[in-house]
């Protein structure tokens, strides 16, 4: 019972486990590539969580000016941006062509 | 001000996430897919909060749950969904996703349990006026490198979207 | 219950905001003030649009609800929430639903940080100008959702069009919103600050609005903002989603009554609100005019008499009005109730001439009559400015007022360390 009232960064690093396990089933399975997308997103932020957790667990130990995680966390929501740009282009692109968003259905190396 | 009720934040926070994150792997149609994320992002800015971690939540609210969902809108928007609606949402090897993913899971928890004792929780909290100024000394001071890069990076996507997007260049 | 009281004077007598000092009670209250003053202002803009447009069209606006119409937005608040509320059969429920609660909400979080005055905000945050910038980004999301349900074509032009508009206009108003931020690190230790009662204490100790600062490259930089603040609240000459001529409504065609009423009490919000940003960076937020030339308990008096004066004065109008009111047996409760009205004014002019009030209340005044100027702004453009088309206004944002921004940005900052980089260059 202590263990689930006192918050530690093991709590928070379940956690992120948790949404990276949603993510990778997201990839895996679905067929829709916007929602492939989206789990993709769901698995950066996972990282993003735990590199927070442990930036504020490193923060203890090394004192207040150990923000790396933080900053680590920053650049990875600057690559989710790139990333998702250029993939919903690539998406756009994609159905241009073969009128349809399911990712099983990019059997073409061109068009 | 300290934070009050950490616990029941906490499990209130975590439990939006995962509800979210299971709604954007499961819905058909894929607006309430993004709606879905949109939550478990504001969440997530709220559990960033709780890790005295502000600059990084006002920056996942700014950039996630404002310009890259809106990014994500848009595309569902310009694609038709009415037809995928029908079909099949899982593709064909989602059972041997789903044992994958599994064993991950196994593999975390493994790991979890048995590396319980090396995250003790003795962490400080920091003087939250500071944050913003320390996260920003350290982006241009030690990070200074990968800040460039970074931008390169965007540039590259910037160069990348439009010359996926356009019909003809 | 002594505790209690205690408790609520103890922040009486500190000199923070209730967030800062974590007191929930008064907390509450100033939440309940903010919202309160919030309609209220909602309610009165609706009114002064109608009747100030309708001036600047040689017409007279709204008349018969009550003397002069001022009983009118009252009148429409009612019609609004009786009127039957309808969802087309097609739409998605609940995307359909939920689109102007996210809306209303984004709209109003964001009164969380604004500084009212120097105690006078519900709490400080570290990330303030980061945290409005975001929470008023995510009404676009609530756009695109009312648009997107509503499974009709002119509400899905309307939030494809608001939503590219409002995200192109964001970056740069993004940028010259750094450009101001950058001028609060000018200080000894060389930080700045995000935080909105920290950007105004800035211009304080520099004994400058930022809107002069460097000219003119805080006004340039004013001048971004106030274009894409504009196009960000989708107001005229930028309100191309909802262009009544070529969209009929744009994303809140298909809403009635309560609902299309909670867009409209968003829209309103959203205005006010980022008119405060502006005067908050720019306009030296709750400060008076000329803080540091007239200086002394002369001009200090002066100056705290201006709220009392201001309610004195619309007093004043309201009894030239009542004596102008028709004599006939019809009007006579109308010119009753207007007669009330000022006397109501009159007394709260006179309440705040009581030092006391005086001194708590003068900085909330100025900032709401900065604010206020802001607002009327809004409906002088409304009335002016023809409509932009649509690739215009995309012109504008990207090749005008993204490229002034980055330029004035970049200029900000070499002024801002010209000491330092004439120090390293001729002097090493």
């Amino acid at each position: 019972m202590d263990a689930m009232l006192h918050i530690s960064t093991l709590h928070y690093l379940v956690l992120g486990a948790a949404l990276f396990l949603l993510g990778v089933i997201g990839v895996l399975t679905r067929r829709n590539v916007v929602i492939v997308l989206m789990s993709i997103e769901l698995i950066l932020n996972a990282v993003n969580l735990n590199l927070v957790a442990l930036s504020r667990y490193w923060q203890g130990v090394y004192g207040p000016n150990a923000l790396h995680g933080q900053v680590f966390a920053i650049f990875v929501i600057t690559d989710a941006a790139a990333e998702a740009a250029v993939g919903l282009g690539i998406l756009i692109a994609f159905f241009r062509n073969k009128e349809t968003i399911n990712v099983d259905e990019v059997n073409l190396l061109k068009w | 001000m300290a934070p009050v009720a950490t616990p029941f934040f906490f499990y209130l926070l975590s439990g939006t996430m995962l509800i979210g994150g299971i709604l954007v792997i499961t819905r058909k149609n894929a607006v309430h897919s993004a709606l879905a994320l949109i939550v478990t992002l504001l969440a997530q800015a709220a559990i960033y909060l709780m890790l005295y971690a502000p600059f990084v939540a006002g920056v996942q609210i700014i950039l996630y749950a404002g310009g890259i969902m809106v990014l994500f809108l848009f595309v569902i928007m310009l694609v038709s969904i009415e037809r995928t609606m029908k079909e099949r949402q899982f593709n064909k090897q989602w059972l041997v996703g789903i044992a994958a993913a599994g064993a991950l899971g196994g593999l975390f928890m493994a790991v979890y349990t048995k590396g319980k004792g090396i995250f003790p929780e003795h962490a400080l909290p920091t003087a939250e006026a500071q944050n913003t100024q320390a996260v920003g000394s350290l982006l241009y001071g030690q990070y200074m490198f990968a800040f460039e890069i970074a931008s390169l990076l965007l540039l590259v996507a910037i160069i990348g979207a439009v010359v996926m997007a356009k019909k003809r260049i | 219950m002594h505790a209690f009281i205690q408790y609520i004077q103890s922040y009486l007598d500190s000199n923070q905001t209730p967030g800062a000092a974590g007191n929930v009670f008064w907390a509450f209250i100033y939440i309940l003030l903010v919202f309160v003053g919030l309609s209220v202002a909602v309610i009165a803009m609706n009114w002064l649009e109608r009747k100030i447009l309708a001036h600047m069209q040689v017409r007279l606006g709204p008349m018969r609800v009550g003397p002069h119409g001022l009983l009118q937005p009252i009148a429409d608040a009612l019609k609004l929430l009786i009127k039957e509320d309808i969802m087309p059969a097609e739409a998605d429920g609940f995307v359909f639903w939920v689109a102007p609660f996210i809306v209303v909400l984004a709209a109003f979080t964001v009164f969380v940080v604004v500084p009212f005055g120097p105690t006078h905000a519900i709490t400080d945050m570290n990330i303030g100008i980061l945290f409005m910038l975001g929470v008023s980004s995510l009404s676009v999301l609530g756009i695109v959702m009312a648009g997107w349900a509503s499974n009709s074509h002119y509400p899905l032009i309307g939030a494809l069009r608001s939503s590219a508009q409002m995200v192109s206009y964001e970056v740069a108003m993004g940028l010259a919103v750094v450009s101001a931020i950058l001028m609060t690190s000018l200080n000894e230790q060389g930080t700045g600050t995000l935080s909105m009662i920290g950007i105004v204490q800035a211009q304080q100790t520099q004994g400058m609005w930022f809107i002069f600062k460097f000219f003119p490259l805080g006004l340039i930089a004013f001048f971004i903002f106030a274009v894409a603040m504009i196009a960000e609240t989708n107001r005229a000459p930028f309100d191309l989603p909802e262009a009544e001529s070529e969209l009929t409504a744009g994303f809140h065609t298909e809403y009635s009554g309560f609902r299309w009423s909670l867009f409209f009490l968003a829209e309103y919000s959203a205005m006010i609100a980022v008119s405060s940003i502006a005067v908050t960076l720019w306009l030296g937020g709750w400060l008076r005019p000329f803080p540091n030339f007239l200086t002394g308990p002369t001009w200090d008096l002066v100056f705290s008499l201006f709220p009392g004066f201001t309610f004195l004065f619309l007093a004043g109008m309201c009894f030239y009005s009542t004596a102008r009111m028709p004599k006939h047996p019809l009007f006579r409760i109308q010119t009753m109730g207007l007669a009330g009205f000022g006397a109501a004014l009159a007394l709260i002019g006179l309440v705040l001439f009581h030092p006391q009030v005086r001194l708590r209340i003068e900085d909330i005044y100025w900032f709401c009559a900065k604010v206020a100027a802001f607002m009327y702004l809004y409906i002088w453009y409304r009335g002016t400015f023809p409509r932009y088309r649509f690739d215009q206004l995309m012109k504008v944002g990207w090749k005008i007022l993204l490229p002034m921004g980055l330029g004035v940005l970049i200029l900000t900052a070499t002024v801002g360390l010209w000491p330092l980089i004439k120090q390293t260059i001729w002097h090493p």
